[in-house]
């Protein structure tokens, strides 16, 4: 066993030989971050006394909700057989709406410790992980975690994961990052079986950008691994696909804490500062090369991470759109996923329509929206981006119900993912009963173990992007778990249901579904706007319809009684409070033609049910 | 459980009021209100500011209270005359309650005496005492005429026993029509009070209680809606589910009854909850409180406004006993109203009026709204033509709702 390191590796002077980056992937939860608390208390880069649970999770949001949003990379010593090592870990987030910070910090790294929980065997972002580092090239290390839970199979696991990668169960180590069990043979194993980087140290500089933050004190700090040649402080950078040119202000790593360098030399991994103030301009998959001495070739980047659901957010108090404009602009300097743009409701006022990668994106989006610039929000019924082609063979895109065309529409296209469910064997029945009452065809099916199977469809994103999972979860006693990644489009049945107040459109109610559940959509969101609207002075028609065709109706009944009819005395002031109260009501009121409507019941019908609980998943 | 009395501001201890009551006060009608704060048994559904002997803690106070409420009497004439107020004669007197016939009749004689004798009453005055049906005997009522009352109101509520049993009232049915007619007798106007939708009163139930009210042919009606007040045993009981809540269509629908029978006995509704013989015979202490006349009101917990002035006197009937004991003004708080709040109250007080608000003392928001009143049903429009603004029946019932449309934003 591996004694902690007596002297570290210097940075922009450490032998690409003594070097290993790897980063940690696993299924949500099952103990990335625990596991990298462990190694940087073991190789002492964090004292045992400043150790807090999940060391690397700083976001108050990813605090709060146990998980990982962004990745973190850190530079650690390691001692093996005299020698000592830099080892540079990246703990990434295991929920499928964040799989594309794990894509960037794979091309970071030649290896990956594949992590599973004992407990649980392979799940669903177990695979689509591996999948994504076989496609990197990155050696895998796979791993057991959790073994001190009472509940833990680590044979029947271990012989699970030998299947899968292929090796012998015996190879499979077992950990606990709670106890830290196994942590310093891991650590070893990493120095001992994965590859160290290679590139040409004489050659002009190139270091892929892998991630790139907004922070309010240093401005963006953009992340790199450096694949040939050398940075250092003060020279003047590149950024192969813009060309805009920066001064070098910092370079250094992080060890936890970010430690200014002398430079980064081949396979290091590390931060640089420039003094931008827009992540837009320090591109995550850019190439930074040296402008006195430039590379003619970039490396090869990756895909923008593309938004997959869409909904717009409204200031409760048309006042605060400037806040809202301005907290949007900050948190993309953040959130290179982020895309949005400005809207008008006739219901809402003025907002944003907003793209996000997921529900638990979006939600965290809006939380950080409200919690950090002190805003209430609205957020419209999320949904997909459809691609319409009218008649005249015009297309347009539609991430907002309210914009689909009423004109002469030829064909309108959605977009399709490919999903893996992965599950016991005694559920493929109800997985198949879900799956294809959600327009789901099936692509296959295999044994994972003798009683774990891998199910694959096709199915629409808007099938499974907002209640499949949840759904998924209850008919499977919470033992499937779901990835899904984009797969092309579809042309489909679809239609917009639109809802009316008294025969005003809403156009923050409409939504776009599939022919067969327009009417469960209509029957459902007239419902709801019953309860929540309370009765007028005049009789309120609530319908739901496509294009001219009334599908659904309610009706809320006028208001018969408004007046304190009892003897108050002289207690006018008690009187005139009551009245200035509801006259304070009123003003909170949005009218939709002659219709007030609370801005809560506005919240209440926008709220999907599948929308609540969606923190983990 | 008394409800809460509003925040204000500080009420200085002289009682001495700001210069502004003096503006106008030559067009003002001036008034007294007496409370008297004490039941035999507390209603589930009160609030108002009443005691029983029992959460007094023994009878005591109920023995000293007309010389206590003729003590700020005094200090009201002092206050006012100190505030260079000019001297007016009354030209109302109501004694509310609690139960005022609870205490015996010369204490109300003694207190209305005093009072006239410093005031003097204008000629005509009208001079009112609420009461239960259970606490009052011919003589009590012969005694209160002949000392100046020349007006009661019963607390009939309903005719239907087990409405009252709900309302938790100890008089029987049958106790009305004998009181109404001792009232005749020592030569009072006779009003009954009525509540309607009180949860178990059917329909039929509530057409019961009009037309046997209706029966003894009262000169004056008043009609209200149950009011399920916060703190009370009867929000505690439909909290708990022990009697089912209030229907609002429920009361729509009894109002709408109580509007026609009591129209088709020959009584005009010149209030959204009151309805009399002739217009003579409308209460006009009451029409007071809605035109923003002067009165004093004395008794803890009681109201007062002069001129933009409204104050209040601390509620319970010892801390307000002590107050003057030692010479200090009982008043809790008051309210010194700017001229927008009180436009305010003026729209929001007269709009329910038989007689109405006169359309163009509404800002533009106000007179732009009636047009839109109109179409919806809820202004009469033959009397909107001619300058007044006057609710329909459905109006009356919308009467808040109105109320908020014509305000200025
Ligand atoms: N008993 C036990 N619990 C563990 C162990 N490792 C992690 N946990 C617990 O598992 C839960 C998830 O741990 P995290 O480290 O946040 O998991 P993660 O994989 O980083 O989660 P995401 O970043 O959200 O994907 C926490 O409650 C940990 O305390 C372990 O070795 N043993
Ligand atoms: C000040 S109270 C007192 C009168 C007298 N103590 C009695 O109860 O007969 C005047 C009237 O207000 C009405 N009232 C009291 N509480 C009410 C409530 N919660 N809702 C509606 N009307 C109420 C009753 O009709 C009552 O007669
Ligand atoms: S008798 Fe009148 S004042 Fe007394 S508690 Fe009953 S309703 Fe209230
Ligand atoms: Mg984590």
């Amino acid at each position: 066993m591996s004694p902690m390191a007596r002297t570290a590796p210097v940075p922009a002077a450490t032998d690409p030989a003594i070097i290993r980056n790897f980063c940690i992937i696993a299924h949500i939860d099952h103990g990335k971050s625990t596991l990298a608390d462990r190694m940087l208390q073991y190789t002492g880069v964090v004292k045992s006394r400043d150790m807090k649970a999940q060391y690397l999770d700083r976001m108050d949001i990813e605090r709060e909700r146990g998980i990982t949003i962004k990745s973190q990379a850190v530079r650690m010593p390691w001692e093996l057989d005299g020698t000592s090592y830099a080892l540079n870990m990246i703990d990434t987030p295991g929920h499928v709406d964040f799989t594309y910070e794990v894509s960037r910090s794979l091309a970071a790294c030649e290896g990956a410790v594949l992590l599973v929980d004992a407990a649980q065997g392979i799940e669903a972002q177990t695979l689509a992980n591996l999948y994504l580092a076989m496609e990197n090239n990155l050696s895998i290390i796979p791993v057991l975690n959790k073994i001190d839970l009472p509940a833990a199979q680590p044979e029947k696991y271990a012989a699970e994961l030998a299947n899968l990668i292929g090796g012998d169960p015996e190879d499979v180590l077992r950990v606990s990052g709670k106890t830290g069990v196994g942590v310093e043979a891991l650590l070893d194993k990493i120095v001992r079986d994965l590859p160290a980087p290679v590139g040409d140290p004489n050659a002009p500089a190139r270091a892929m950008i892998f991630d790139s933050v907004y922070d309010t004190y240093r401005g963006v700090v953009t992340y790199v691994r450096v694949v040939d040649g050398m940075l250092h402080p003060r020279e003047r950078i590149q950024m192969m696909s813009t060309r805009a040119t920066h001064e070098l202000l910092e370079i250094g790593v992080s060890s936890p804490e970010p430690t200014p360098s002398k430079g980064l030399g081949v396979g290091e991994v590390g931060y640089l500062i420039t003094g931008v103030k827009d992540v837009r301009q320090s591109k995550v998959g850019d190439t930074v090369t040296n402008l006195a001495k430039p590379a003619a070739e970039s490396l090869a980047g990756y895909a923008d991470a593309k938004p997959m659901v869409f909904s717009g957010l409204y200031p409760l108090d048309g006042t605060d759109y400037p806040v809202l404009r301005d907290a949007l602009e900050k948190l993309m300097l953040n959130d290179a996923a982020l895309v949005y743009e400005p809207e008008t409701s006739a219901a809402l006022g003025f907002g944003f329509r907003v793209g996000f990668l997921g529900l638990l994106h979006l939600e965290i989006t809006r939380e950080r929206l409200e919690r950090e610039y002190n805003l209430d929000l609205i957020s419209t019924a999320p949904n997909v981006e459809y691609e319409v082609t009218l008649e005249d063979k015009r297309v347009i895109h539609v991430t907002n119900p309210s914009e689909y065309p009423t004109g002469k529409i030829s064909e309108v296209r959605e977009p399709m993912v490919s999903a893996t469910i992965l599950a016991p064997n005694e559920f493929v029945g109800a997985i198949m009963e879900l799956c294809q009452s959600r327009r789901g065809i099936m692509g296959g099916m295999d044994y994972l173990s003798e009683d774990r199977v891998e199910i694959r469809y096709r199915l629409p994103l808007a099938e499974i992007v907002f209640d499949f999972f949840d759904i998924l979860k209850s008919k499977t006693r919470g033992y499937g778990s779901l990835d899904w990644k984009a797969d092309g489009e579809q042309v489909a049945d679809l239609v917009k249901v639109d809802i009316m107040l008294q025969g005003e459109q809403v156009d923050a109610f409409s939504a776009i579904t599939h022919r067969d559940k327009a009417y469960a959509y209509g029957v459902m969101m007239t419902g709801k706007l019953r309860e929540l609207i309370p009765r007028q002075q005049f009789e309120v028609p609530i319908q739901a319809a496509i294009g001219s065709r009334i599908i659904a109706r309610e009706s809320i009944r006028a208001i018969r009684k408004d007046v304190l009819a009892k003897c108050y005395g002289g207690d006018i002031t008690r009187k005139r409070k009551l009245l200035e109260k509801q006259k304070e009501g009123k003003k909170r009121m949005k009218m939709v033609g002659r219709v007030e409507v609370p801005q809560e019941a506005f919240i209440a019908a926008l709220t999907t049910d599948e929308s609540k609980d969606k923190a983990k998943k | 459980m008394p409800s809460v009395l509003p925040l204000g501001d500080p009420a200085p201890a002289d009682g001495i009021l700001p210069p502004q009551v003096l503006d106008g006060v030559d067009s003002r009608k001036f008034g007294l209100y007496v409370h008297i704060p004490f039941c035999a048994v507390r209603c589930g559904y009160c609030d108002f500011n009443t005691y029983t002997a029992t959460e007094l803690g023994g009878g005591a106070s109920q023995d000293a209270y007309a010389s206590t409420a003729i003590s700020e009497v005094e200090f009201a004439v002092r206050a006012m005359e100190a505030s260079g107020l000019p001297q007016r004669p009354l030209s109302t007197v109501f004694f509310g309650g609690g139960t005022p016939t609870l205490l015996p009749a010369e204490d109300l004689a003694r207190i209305l005496t005093a009072a006239v004798g410093h005031w003097g009453l204008e000629p005509g005055a009208e001079v009112t005492t609420e009461a239960n049906p259970d606490s009052v005997t011919p003589e009590s009522l012969q005694l209160l005429a002949d000392a100046g009352f020349t007006r009661i109101s019963f607390g009939m509520q309903s005719a239907v026993p087990h409405v009252l049993k709900v309302l938790d009232r100890t008089h029987t049915p049958s106790r009305v029509p004998l009181v109404v007619q001792w009232a005749r007798d020592a030569g009072l106007a006779v009003s009954l009070d009525l509540i309607y939708g009180t949860p178990g009163e059917s329909m039929a139930d509530w057409q019961t209680s009009l037309e046997t009210a209706l029966s003894y042919g009262p000169d004056h009606i008043s009609a209200y809606a149950l009011i399920v007040e916060e703190g009370t045993k009867l929000a505690a009981q439909i909290r708990r589910g022990e009697v089912p809540g209030i229907d609002d269509d429920d009361h729509a629908a009894k109002y709408e009854l109580a509007d026609q029978l009591i129209s088709a006995a020959g009584l005009d509704w010149y209030e959204v909850s009151n309805w009399s013989r002739t217009p003579e015979q409308a209460c006009k202490h009451n029409l007071a409180y809605w035109r923003g006349d002067d009165w004093w009101g004395i008794g803890p917990g009681a109201h007062s406004h002069m001129g933009g002035v409204r104050w209040w006197n601390v509620k319970h009937p010892t801390a307000y006993a002590n107050r003057l004991g030692s010479g200090v003004s009982p008043a809790a708080g008051r309210e010194t109203l700017d001229a927008g709040t009180r436009e305010v109250e003026r729209i929001m007080l007269e709009a329910r009026l038989g007689t109405g608000l006169q359309v163009d003392a509404l800002d533009k928001v106000g007179r732009h709204a009636v047009a839109g009143l109109i179409a919806d049903g809820l202004v009469e429009p033959g009397a909107a033509f001619q300058g007044r603004l006057v609710l329909t029946l459905k109006g009356r019932l919308l009467a808040d709702a109105v109320v908020r449309r014509i305000l200025p934003d």
